[in-house]
């Protein structure tokens, strides 16, 4: 591609040292900035021998377009790939907060102090975050739990990066994980030792370093063997970001009968309702399960203008079970194609996928999923639910199911379905004196029931609100 | 409490009522019958406000209230029940689920505060009983699944927990067996009062043995051709619609 060669040959104008004085990089991608994101972060060499091996990857790779979305592609010259953590803008009341953000927080039933946080008033009084952070650290430390920032577990425990960094998602796994490879500048790191419960709900909220969520976040959860833990990633309140293009990696690796559940509620700008701006959100997660392990997936997905996301479980160890809950919501212009891979390679593997889509607006939603059957994996069972909801007339809904078995004992179920919120549902809902908002939620909530189900508790209800809030004036 | 003067109303250009009259006293119980087409059901959607009809002319009032300006939730929320011939299907939304929003919808209609769940299931346990319904049933999915007795007894369940003033079932004995009919026909036994009116729209007399009516009104090419006593059913019964039918054209 030419613009990877002019990006890569052309003399960086600014030259290293200059660099590493600025707090943040102007436009470009060359081994120089790599060399100077490593050295920010005070990485060891090893580290930034592996960025920049995956660079070299990169340069090799053409962006993938069999994904069932239009847009521009991003212009990988004018992004600049970093910025130093700067503290948010802190105002001393909500009474400065734009009034309309404030109005959203309401009816996602967000608690003052959260939104204090999300709109970044200044908290010392109120709540001392910090104190609540430390306690749970030094809880969680107590049982051996390492959770940190992705840059400090680098520094602090380079033999657990090093040994499990980028064997799920390799660097040459895609275009876009080569990237997130070389660039990575955030994310988080987490530890379970062995036959150790997690005894809380472990969520990006509490991580220490909160310099806002970076462009390019990398995430590597490590089980041991028979640990538990559960994962919580986003946020119900929107996300407003100026970079337009995220590309996130994340990494799960469950040891014999070790248990993870990762949970994510996006919600990050989707441009307006002509379709102008937006995030981009080219994701890569995927997870290994050794002997009797568990990967759980579920997302609610209702935010970006692109989404490009198939959190996947690769089975490797017999008897280990994947599982993929998705609501994925399009309104207006958005685009989502979304989907897993069940990937079965050991004896009685066992994988759900219960996928829900919902249209509204012009938008576009897209399932993609594999089921794959290994000739190894004897006895192995996939179940496949995909739904979709259509509101109007003008959305549109796909469903790509691949399914490839390669041994006959393996037993694969597929079921989908198609509807729409219908009149008839609608009046029967306004007869009873339900408004038709209300009616709305009510019965898309009914219909990603199975779904909701999975998330933590105050998880579930705030991202019952937020499906309804993305819906707003979708339909009469 | 209900006024409806000479009521012209059409779907889609194609006129269905022709001028209906007809007036609803609190406590009385109306049944209006007809032959398929008539415009029975019709009449029971303008009532409660389906925006497909298109009103041409003509008058509905509900308790000096013009209906025509209120969307079908606020004549919901003025104490208007329609129990559905055909009752949709919601998936996922449990009976309990459902009930609990429509009634603190009312609730909030009124100004007041949403229902105390304890009582909710209070009141919902009693009126279970008097349809004799068995537990399994709030947590089940909105008509999903439900045989057409269990439909029909979940609009009169509804009903009960709504405490309409006017009640209008459309074809509610359609689909049911003669058990069914009876546990359906006591639930709304149990409903009449001085103060509520019921309509009753049926195609055949049987459900009237069972809800007796005050006034029996025949509906024909969209008009009301003939009105009478309970004996006026019992003679459509006997004689069928076509004699009317010859009167009215």
């Amino acid at each position: 591609m030419e613009f990877l060669d002019t990006i890569t040959q052309s003399e960086y104008a600014y030259g290293f040292t200059t660099l590493i004085d600025s707090d943040t990089l102007p436009p470009g991608l060359n081994e120089d900035v790599i060399r100077v994101i490593s050295a920010k972060k005070n990485e060891p060499e090893w580290m930034l021998d592996w960025r920049l091996e995956a660079f070299k990857i990169w340069q090799g790779m053409t962006e993938p377009e069999w994904a069932n979305v239009v847009y521009e592609k991003p212009d990988f010259q004018a992004i600049s790939y970093y910025s130093a953590p700067k503290p948010k803008k802190t105002i001393d009341s909500l009474d400065e907060v734009d009034p309309e953000l404030l109005k959203t927080f309401e009816k996602l039933g967000i608690s003052l102090d959260e939104q204090k946080r999300l709109s970044g008033v200044a908290m010392d009084v109120v709540v001392d975050s910090v104190s609540v952070k430390t306690t749970f650290q030094a809880k969680l430390k107590e049982i051996g739990i390492i959770f940190c920032p992705m840059s400090e577990a680098v520094r602090d425990h380079p033999e657990l990066v090093k040994k499990y960094l980028g064997t799920i998602v390799p660097r040459t796994d895609n275009f876009y994980a080569a990237l997130n490879s070389a660039v990575f500048t955030d994310g988080s790191f987490c530890y379970i030792p062995k036959g150790v419960r997690c005894p809380m709900e472990l969520s990006t909220y509490f991580r220490i370093n909160e310099a806002g969520t970076g462009q390019f976040e990398r995430t590597l959860i490590v089980a041991e063997e028979s640990s538990y833990v559960s994962y919580l990633e986003g946020c119900t309140a929107p996300m407003r970001d100026e970079n337009q293009l995220h590309a996130a990696v994340v990494e799960l690796v469950a040891l014999d009968g070790a248990e993870i559940k990762y949970s994510t509620v996006q919600n990050w700008y989707p441009g307006d309702a002509n379709g102008k701006g937006g995030v981009f959100n080219f994701v890569t997660k995927r997870g290994l399960c050794e002997r009797n392990a568990k990967i759980s997936w579920t997302q609610v997905e209702t935010g970006s203008a692109v989404t490009w996301k198939y959190p996947s479980c690769i089975l490797k160890g017999e008897n280990s079970v994947g599982e993929f809950y998705s609501v994925a919501v399009t309104n207006h212009h958005q685009q989502a194609d979304t989907g897993t891979k069940m990937i079965h390679l050991g004896r009685n593997t066992r994988s759900t996928i219960v996928a829900k889509g919902i249209c509204a607006g012009k938008s576009n939603g897209s399932y993609r999923g594999l089921v794959k059957m290994g000739p190894r994996a004897k006895n192995a069972r996939n179940f496949s639910q995909c739904d979709s909801l259509l509101m109007g007339d003008a959305c549109g809904t796909h469903t790509f199911p691949y399914i490839e078995i390669e041994n006959s004992t393996a037993k694969v179920e597929h079921e989908a379905t198609t509807s729409k919120i219908g009149a008839d549902q609608l009046f029967y809902c306004n007869q009873r004196g339900i408004p038709t908002e209300e009616a709305i939620a009510l019965i898309v909530n009914g219909y990603c029931k199975e779904v909701l189900n999975q998330l933590p508790m105050e998880f579930a209800i705030e991202a019952q609100k937020l499906l309804a809030l993305s819906l707003e004036g979708s339909v009469g | 409490m209900l006024k409806i003067q000479d009521l012209h109303a059409s779907i889609e250009g194609q006129p269905i009522l022709n001028g209906v009259t007809l007036e609803l006293k609190p406590g009385e119980v109306h049944a209006i019958m007809g032959p398929n087409g008539s415009g029975k059901s019709t009449l029971a959607n303008i009532i409660a406000g389906r925006d497909e009809y298109t009103i041409e002319s003509g008058n509905i009032e509900f308790e000096g209230v013009d209906l025509s300006e209120l969307s079908p939730e606020e004549r919901a929320h003025l104490g208007i029940f329609l129990s559905f011939q055909y009752p949709v299907e919601i998936p996922g939304v449990s009976v309990t689920n459902f009930i609990k929003t429509a009634i603190n919808q009312h609730r909030k209609a009124r100004g007041q505060e949403p229902m105390e769940a304890k009582d909710m299931l209070r009141l919902m346990r009693e009126k279970m009983e008097l349809l004799e319904m068995d537990k399994g049933f709030l947590s089940r999915s909105l008509n999903e699944g439900f045989s057409g007795g269990e439909k029909k007894r979940n609009e009169i369940f509804q009903m009960a927990l709504l405490e309409p003033k006017l009640a209008i079932l459309d074809e509610t004995d359609s689909g049911l067996d003669i058990d069914a009919l009876r546990i359906v026909a006591q639930g709304v036994n149990a409903l009449r009062s001085p103060d509520r009116a019921i309509l009753v729209i049926t195609h055949y007399q049987r459900l009237l043995d069972y809800i007796r009516p005050d006034f029996v009104h025949v509906l024909h090419k969209g008009r009301i051709v003939k009105s009478g006593d309970k004996s006026l059913a019992l003679e459509l019964e006997k004689r069928g619609y076509d004699w009317l039918k010859e009167t009215a054209s």
